[in-house]
C-alpha cells in the first residue's frame, strides 16, 4: 500500500499511477557477446527511463531505502531530484553521503540495501535506486560538470591514508575538504585497491576508478604507491619520522583462504584473489598486449569455488577468457549464496553452470604437478550453524570427479598481518583484525584509525566506504581537539 | 619512477643496477627482496637485493637475463628509470651466532647471499662461502665473497675456473673432512638448493633456502607463491623468502616454477626477434610519464599546497 504520509513532491503522478508504472529494465549487452568480451554488461539507463523509473518512487515519510543504506545516502530526496530532472543536483545530493556513486551504483547488493528497503518493493519490483544512482553518476561524469567540493583553509594537520580501495579513498576525500593535508599510500603500482585488482572490467570499468582518483587528486590529495606500510615503512615511522598526526589503516581483507584439501599446490588451482589480480591489474585478458602470464583457458574446463562476489566474479572472468565450461561449485545451496542477485543472473545468462550442494574433497594432477580435475562430494543440509544458515554435510557414496584444468579456489580471506606484526602495540582480535571503535574508528593506539574490511573481515565496498567516512569525521575531531581519551 | 645511477655488466647476462629507491634503502636487511615492474604492459616480477645504502638512498640489484622481463631490464642503462618498484618485501634471514656458517650460492643466487653472509660475519660467525657456477663467466662478486667470508670457494661445473665440481661436492668434502657447521644457507637453482637440503638436513644442520616462488603482489594478497612445507602451505613473500630446508617439498616448487613455461619462452622469442623496437618502446613510454609526472607537480602546484614538509619519494605522485 502507498504510504498515506507521503509528502508533497515534484512528482505530480497520483500514487496509483505511479504504482502502474513497471521497473525500467537496465539494458545489458547482449549475453552472447559478452561471455567473449570484457565490456561491462550493464549499458545504463537513459534519461527519460531514469526520470520514468525515478517517478515511481512513493517519496515514503519514512523511507526505508534510507534506512537499509549503510552509510545513509538521502535516497528519497536524490530519486525526487532525478523525478524533477535535477540530475546534477541528484548527483550532489547523493555526494553529500556517497563520495562513489558511479562505484556503489555498480557493486552494492542494492536488493539487501536501499531496494530491500523500498516500500514499491513489498508487492512489485523495487525502485530501481542502485541504477538510478549509477545514471546520475554517469551523467554527471559525461556532462564534465563535476563540482568539486570546496576545500577548507589548511589546517596545517597531516594524514596518512594507508590504502587506497574504498576506504582509503573516502577518507581521503573528506579529510582533505576539512582542510588536512592527506597523503594516500598505496602497495600495489595503481590506485584503487580492490577496485582495480579485484572487481573485473565488466562490473566495474577501471575507467571510472580513475575518474574518482583524479578527482581526488585535483582537490590536493596526495599518492604514493609501491609503499607497502608495515614493511617499506613502519606506522610509527609515518607518524614519528614523516610527522603524520594520525594514520588510517584501511588495508583491506588480505590473505587468500585456501580449502586445505590435497592437491591445493597443482599447477592451475588458484586462489581467486590471484587469479582476478593477473587479469584484472595485470590486464592479462589482453595476452598478446601484456605481460603477465595466467592459464589458457581458452577450451578447457574450469571449476571456482565459492558463491560469494568474489567467486562470481571469478567464473564469469573464466568464461570470458574462453573456457569450454566454467561452473561454480558451492557446498550449500543457491538460497544462501551471498553474491549479489544481479550477477547471479548475468552470470546465469552468460552460460555458467551452477553446481549447488558440491564439495571439493581433492583436487586431482598428473604426473608433471597439472590439475585434472576436482574429487567432489554432494552435500546436504543438515542444521543450523553458528552463522544462523544450514551447515552443509556430505551425502555418503556421492563421491564423484569432476574434470577441470583450472581450479579457482574464492571461499574467503584471512587477515593480512602486516601492519599488526610491525605495530605491536596495535590491538587485534583472536582472527587478527584490527579492532577499532565502531563509531571513531579509534584503535588502541594514539593517533591511529582503521576501518573497512582490516577491521570486519571480507565485507562490501559501500561498507568500506562508509567506515572511510566515519574514520574522517573520528581523525578530524581527533585532530581538533587533541585528545584521544 | 626509480632512476638508475649505475648499470654494468658482472658476469655472462649477469647485470647489477645501482637504483635511487630511499624508502627501501633505508628499510632493506639481508635476505629480503623487491618487486619490479618496467613498462605499463609489464609483468610484476620478484628480485633479489644486493646491498643498499640507506644515506645515498641507492638499492643494488643483481639480475640474470632469464625471461622477457629480465631481458628488457639488461638493456637499461644509467639514466634510464624502473617504472615500479616495491620494498624491501618478505622476512629477512635471521642473523644469530651459529658458529661456523656455510654459504652456498649458485651463481646470481650470490647476490642475494651477500647481506647474509656479511651480517652472519658481523655477529660473530665463521663464515664458508661455497659460490657455484656453470663456468667462468657466470662467476661473480668474487672479491666480495671473499670479503665478507673467512673461507671462500669458487666451483663451476666444467672447471674453466676455481675448482671443477659442484657445490655439493665441496659441501660433501668439507664436511668429510670432519667439519662443523651449525648453519647453511642455499641460495640458488631448485635442484642445487634441494641437493644440499639433502646433505645437510638429515644431519642435524639447520638449513635455509631461499625460494624464488613466482609472485604477484608480494604482499600476501595473491597466494601464488605458496609453497609446501611437509602439510603446510606458506605464502613465499610474507613467509619467506627463506624457510626451512628439510620441510620444503623441492618438486612442487619446481612443478609450480614452471607453470608459465610455455608463455614465457614465446615472450622471450618475441623479445629477443624486436628487441631494439622493445627497448626504444620502453624509453618512449618512460619519457612520457616522466613528463606526465611533470605536469602533474606544476598542475598540483597551483593548487596551492601548503609547503612540502613531509619526505618524498621519487615514485611520489
Amino acid at each position: 500500500m502507498p504510504d498515506p504520509n507521503a509528502l508533497p513532491t515534484a512528482n505530480s503522478l497520483p500514487l496509483r499511477e505511479r504504482m502502474k508504472i513497471a521497473r525500467m529494465a537496465m539494458p545489458e549487452l547482449d549475453a552472447e557477446v559478452r561471455a567473449h568480451c570484457f565490456q561491462e554488461v550493464n549499458l545504463g539507463l537513459n534519461s527519460a527511463d531514469a526520470t520514468r523509473e525515478a517517478a515511481r518512487c512513493l517519496a515514503c515519510a519514512k523511507p526505508g531505502c534510507v534506512d537499509h543504506c549503510p552509510v545513509g545516502v538521502k535516497v528519497r530526496e536524490v530519486v525526487e531530484l532525478v523525478c524533477a530532472g535535477d540530475f546534477l543536483g541528484a548527483a550532489a545530493k547523493m555526494r553529500e553521503d556517497n563520495a562513489l556513486p558511479a562505484i556503489t551504483g555498480r557493486v552494492c547488493p542494492q536488493e539487501t540495501q536501499c531496494e530491500g528497503g523500498c516500500v514499491v518493493g513489498r508487492k512489485g519490483k523495487p525502485v530501481a535506486i542502485g541504477n538510478l544512482e549509477r545514471f546520475i553518476a554517469d551523467y554527471e561524469r559525461a556532462s564534465s560538470k563535476m563540482g568539486l567540493p570546496a576545500v577548507a583553509p589548511a589546517t596545517g594537520k597531516s594524514v596518512a591514508i594507508v590504502g587506497s580501495g574504498p576506504a582509503g579513498l573516502s577518507a581521503a576525500g573528506d579529510l582533505k575538504q576539512k582542510g588536512h593535508r592527506v597523503r594516500v599510500f598505496e602497495a600495489l603500482h595503481e590506485l584503487g585497491g580492490v577496485l582495480v585488482y579485484g572487481i573485473p572490467e565488466f562490473r566495474l570499468p577501471k575507467s571510472i576508478v580513475r575518474q574518482e582518483v583524479d578527482n581526488l587528486r585535483r582537490m590536493g590529495v596526495e599518492f604514493e604507491t609501491n609503499v607497502v606500510v608495515g614493511k617499506s615503512v613502519t606506522l610509527d615511522e609515518l607518524m614519528r619520522v614523516e610527522g603524520y598526526d594520525a594514520v588510517f589503516v584501511a588495508t583491506g581483507a588480505g590473505l587468500p583462504q585456501f580449502l586445505g584439501i590435497p592437491g591445493e599446490h597443482l599447477n592451475g588451482v588458484y586462489s581467486a584473489n590471484e587469479f582476478l589480480t593477473r587479469v584484472n591489474l595485470m590486464r592479462a585478458y589482453k595476452a598478446d598486449e601484456y605481460d603477465e602470464p595466467i592459464y589458457d583457458c581458452r577450451g578447457r574446463h574450469v571449476i571456482v569455488v565459492g558463491g560469494g562476489n568474489t567467486a562470481m566474479d571469478a567464473v564469469r572472468t573464466a568464461r570470458r577468457l574462453g573456457a569450454r565450461t566454467a561452473t561454480l561449485i558451492y557446498r550449500r545451496s543457491a538460497a544462501e549464496m551471498p553474491a549479489r542477485a544481479e550477477e547471479v543472473k548475468h552470470a546465469r545468462e552468460e552460460g555458467i553452470v551452477f553446481r549447488m550442494l558440491t564439495d571439493p574433497a581433492e583436487f586431482l594432477g598428473d604426473e608433471n604437478g597439472w590439475l585434472t580435475g576436482a574429487r567432489c562430494m554432494r552435500m546436504e543440509l543438515g542444521e543450523a550453524d553458528a552463522s544462523g544458515r544450514r551447515r552443509p554435510v556430505p551425502v555418503r557414496g556421492s563421491e564423484h570427479v569432476l574434470p577441470a584444468s583450472v581450479a579457482i579456489v574464492g571461499v574467503g580471506t584471512h587477515a593480512n598481518p602486516l601492519i599488526q606484526s610491525s605495530t605491536p602495540d596495535l590491538k587485534t582480535n583472536a582472527r587478527n583484525y584490527i579492532v577499532a571503535d565502531a563509531e571513531t574508528m579509534r584503535t588502541s593506539k594514539r593517533g591511529v584509525f582503521a576501518g573497512g574490511d582490516i577491521v570486519t573481515g571480507a565485507a562490501t565496498v559501500i561498507l568500506a566506504m562508509g567506515a572511510g567516512r566515519k574514520a574522517a569525521k573520528g581523525i578530524d575531531s581527533y585532530l581538533k581537539s587533541g585528545a584521544w581519551e | 619512477m626509480y632512476r638508475i645511477m649505475e648499470a654494468r655488466d658482472v658476469g655472462y647476462r649477469i647485470r647489477q643496477y645501482t637504483i635511487e629507491a630511499p624508502r627501501i634503502a633505508r628499510k632493506q636487511r639481508p635476505g629480503q627482496f623487491v618487486i619490479v615492474r618496467l613498462r605499463e604492459q609489464g609483468e610484476r616480477i620478484p628480485l633479489t637485493i644486493k646491498s643498499a645504502d640507506p644515506a645515498a638512498g641507492t638499492v643494488t640489484l643483481a639480475v640474470q637475463a632469464v625471461g622477457k622481463t629480465t631481458s628488457l631490464l639488461s638493456c637499461l642503462e644509467a639514466g634510464d628509470a624502473i617504472l615500479d618498484m616495491v620494498g624491501p618485501l618478505g622476512h629477512p634471514s635471521e642473523i644469530r651466532k651459529y658458529g661456523t656458517a656455510a654459504i652456498i650460492a649458485g651463481s646470481v643466487g650470490t647476490a642475494m647471499a651477500l647481506p647474509t653472509a656479511r651480517a652472519l660475519k658481523d655477529a660473530g660467525n665463521r663464515v664458508i662461502f661455497i659460490e657455484g657456477a656453470r663456468s667462468k663467466q657466470m662467476v661473480v662478486f668474487e672479491d666480495e665473497v671473499r670479503a665478507a667470508s673467512d673461507e671462500a670457494y669458487i666451483l663451476t661445473d666444467d672447471g674453466s675456473y676455481g675448482e671443477r665440481g659442484l657445490v655439493t661436492k665441496k659441501l660433501n668434502d668439507l664436511l668429510g673432512a670432519g667439519g662443523r657447521l651449525d648453519y647453511v644457507l642455499a641460495v640458488g637453482p631448485v635442484p642445487m638448493m634441494r641437493a644440499v637440503a639433502q646433505i645437510t638436513a638429515p644431519l642435524g644442520i639447520k638449513t635455509m633456502v631461499s625460494l624464488n616462488a613466482i609472485m604477484v603482489d608480494g604482499t600476501g594478497m595473491c597466494g601464488g607463491c605458496r609453497v609446501l612445507l611437509g602439510r603446510e602451505s606458506k605464502f613465499a613473500c610474507v613467509d619467506g623468502p627463506e624457510f626451512d630446508a628439510a620441510l620444503v617439498n623441492f618438486d612442487v616448487l619446481m612443478h609450480r616454477n614452471a607453470m608459465y613455461r610455455n608463455q614465457e619462452c614465446q615472450s622471450l622469442r618475441h623479445f629477443e626477434e624486436h628487441k631494439a623496437e622493445e627497448v626504444a618502446k620502453l624509453r618512449a613510454e618512460l619519457a612520457a610519464r616522466e613528463q606526465e609526472v611533470a605536469w602533474l607537480r606544476a598542475e598540483l602546484a597551483g593548487f596551492d599546497i601548503e609547503e612540502e614538509k613531509h619526505y618524498v619519494g621519487p615514485a611520489s605522485i
